[in-house]
């Protein structure tokens, strides 16, 4: 079903104005917390609260804040990872458009519950106006003294700051996202040591995607148990699904997790768009194996999809209907993955560009054959090989595709065409 | 000097909030990208200048971020999203017909200076396919009525001399 939590006030214009948003109950969760809890309560509350991380990976974010060292001399900093940029994926940027002040709460108790006095918010480069919400947002809070120095008279003091990034998909990969912070290049780093112990500056460090903690004061507001109630067993609460494709209503829905597939995309997304036939869907951005129309009614939590073949990473779903030739999918992602990626591993560095080349030229009607199987022989020499998941990133979907597709790749081989081929018209 | 005071008193002012000014490179950089529509070497080294770094390390995370030209461009920068959701919905198709409407091919600018038009990756509207990009803003949605407006309403602020603000 649609829940709103996250998108209460999202369809409210003015929610972007810090009195609007107060006036709905916000900043009264970072009150509580500086006045009433310890920050071990506040990080037992969110581990009750089964909250997962909503950047793609869904690691538990209680769990996460825990990993900070109790006794570490160092200063600790807490970061919102608002790189936005798989395919597919658009729902942070809107809840910083709508919602900045709920993402600057979440950060603020994130930052308390690990002891952190600086935060900061990166935001892609192309986010402009997102960031621009964000710095307006922080502005306000500062003014009211919700940020800045004895915040609530608490004597807790907390620095908020945006940093908007230089456009790359690797700056969303957290320890690549570290390095850019710091003005280096957006290079991942090899863990361990994990951000917890030695990530900002060397510093302990929290990372946490927009949508995480942007829920974090309602949970901290309505209780744990309140937040955990919602979802399935293993996946707690909503999640924001980003629709794309050809479907006929497009956009960005809160659903309980667990809700099918089929929910989303017929009852909210009115459907395939024009009448066409589903041929595969996304289910979580554009570096999820694909699934077939078999599988629509697949719940939408981590395991179901897990279950399915697939995985639930930033809930992005992308639909294809019938006109679409897959090798022309593939091409469009692999190109992608070879431009992003951040060229530190040779597996990745030299995997993709050849995957690009081997998959253009199958798309170009100049495969030869055998091209599958050095397609195949590259991507297992690229999976689990790399420092970061960018190299697991390009190949899951390409794997996928080459088992649920294959015929048609062959055919292009054979044929030197596509099976199917539209030129989608824009209108 | 090529950047300007209040360009300047903006990267100081950014430099400030971070607890190592190494940091202050990429906001450095966004602010001259701003202001000049292109990276060069010259703004490099009045970057770490200001921000009391070696030219290197400047020069070295500028080559890495995508979004900064690195050559002149025109007034208007036109990014298209070639990827996946918008390419869906007539990616291509909105290319080609930008590339008709401007006289131009992907990668060149107008010869009146005004237009540049390249492609590039996802830009998180998927859900608003297709779209693009012009300097700092997001046209979403784009139907060839909207594309013919848009292009109508920067020519003519260019012949005003406006900039096109966020
Ligand atoms: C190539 C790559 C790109 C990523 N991009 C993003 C991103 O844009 N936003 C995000 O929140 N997480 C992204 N992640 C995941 C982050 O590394 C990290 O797991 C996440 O920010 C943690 O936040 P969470 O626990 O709240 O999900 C990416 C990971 C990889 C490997």
């Amino acid at each position: 079903m649609e829940k709103k939590i996250l998108f209460k006030y999202i369809d409210d214009p003015l929610q972007v104005n810090i009195d609007t948003y107060m006036s709905h109950g916000g900043y009264k969760a970072w009150e509580k917390v500086l006045k009433s809890m310890k920050p071990a309560e506040v990080i037992d509350e969110m581990k009750k609260s089964g909250l997962r991380g909503r950047g793609g990976a869904g690691f538990p974010a209680g769990m996460k804040w825990s990993f900070i060292p109790k006794d570490s001399p160092k200063p600790r900093y807490l970061v919102c990872n608002a790189d936005e940029s798989e395919p597919g994926t658009c729902k942070d940027r809107v809840l910083m458009e709508h919602d900045p002040h709920a993402v600057v709460e979440g950060m603020a108790i994130a930052a308390y519950a690990i002891g952190s006095h600086q935060a900061f918010c990166y935001v892609r480069g192309e986010f402009a106006y997102p960031a621009a919400m964000m710095e307006k947002a922080i502005d306000e809070a500062y003014s009211k003294g919700i940020l800045g120095k004895n915040i609530f008279k608490s004597g807790y003091d907390l620095e908020m700051v945006v940093h908007t990034g230089g456009g790359a998909y690797i700056c969303g990969e957290e320890t690549a996202l570290l390095n850019s912070l710091e003005g280096e290049r957006g290079m991942s780093r090899i863990r361990p040591p994990f951000p917890a112990i030695e990530g900002l500056y060397g510093c302990p460090t929290v990372v946490n995607n927009v949508e995480t903690l942007a829920v974090v004061p309602q949970v901290i507001n309505m209780g744990a148990e309140w937040y955990a109630a919602i979802g399935t067993e293993k996946s707690k609460g909503t999640k924001i699904f980003s629709l794309s494709g050809h479907i006929k209503r497009p956009g960005n829905y809160e659903l309980e997790l667990g809700t099918k597939l089929s929910y989303l995309m017929n009852d909210l997304g009115g459907g395939m768009l024009d009448g066409h036939k589903l041929k595969a869907i996304i289910p979580g951005g554009s570096s999820t194996p694909f699934l077939l129309p078999n599988q629509i009614d697949t719940p939408l939590d981590y395991e179901s999809l897990a279950a399915a073949g697939s995985m639930l990473g930033s809930g992005a779903v992308i639909v294809i209907d019938e006109r679409t030739c897959m090798v022309w999918v593939i091409e469009r992602l692999i190109h992608f993955y070879k431009h992003e990626s951040c060229g530190k591993c040779t597996p990745c560095r030299e995997g993709t560009g050849w995957l690009e080349q081997l998959i253009g030229r199958i798309e170009a009607g100049e495969g030869q054959q055998g091209d599958l199987e050095k397609i195949d022989s590259i991507c297992d020499n690229i999976l689990g090989r790399t420092i970061c998941p960018l190299g697991d990133a390009a190949v899951m979907p390409i794997q996928s595709a080459l088992k649920l597709f294959r015929d048609e790749f062959q055919y292009h081989i054979d044929n030197k065409k596509c099976l199917v081929k539209t030129e989608f018209e824009f209108k | 000097m090529i950047l300007k005071e209040k360009a300047v008193a903006e990267i100081k002012s950014r430099m400030v909030r971070y607890p190592h000014r190494k940091s202050a490179i990429l906001p450095a950089l966004t602010v001259a990208y701003r202001q000049e529509g292109h990276l060069s070497p010259a703004l490099y080294r009045e970057i770490a200048k200001i921000i009391e770094v070696p030219y290197i390390e400047v020069a070295e995370a500028a080559s890495f971020y995508t979004m900064f030209p690195k050559e002149p461009v025109g007034k208007y920068l036109i990014q298209v999203c070639h990827n996946i959701s918008c390419a869906l919905l007539g990616a291509d198709s909105l290319i080609h017909y930008l590339e008709e409407k401007l006289g131009i091919t992907k990668g060149e600018t107008t010869p009146d200076d005004i237009f540049t038009l390249i492609s590039v990756e996802c830009l998180g509207s998927c859900a608003t396919a297709p779209m693009m990009q012009i300097n700092d803003k997001f046209y979403e949605n784009l139907t060839r009525e909207k594309v013919d407006r848009i292009l109508e309403e920067l020519r003519e602020q260019a012949r005003n001399g406006k900039e096109n603000t966020v």
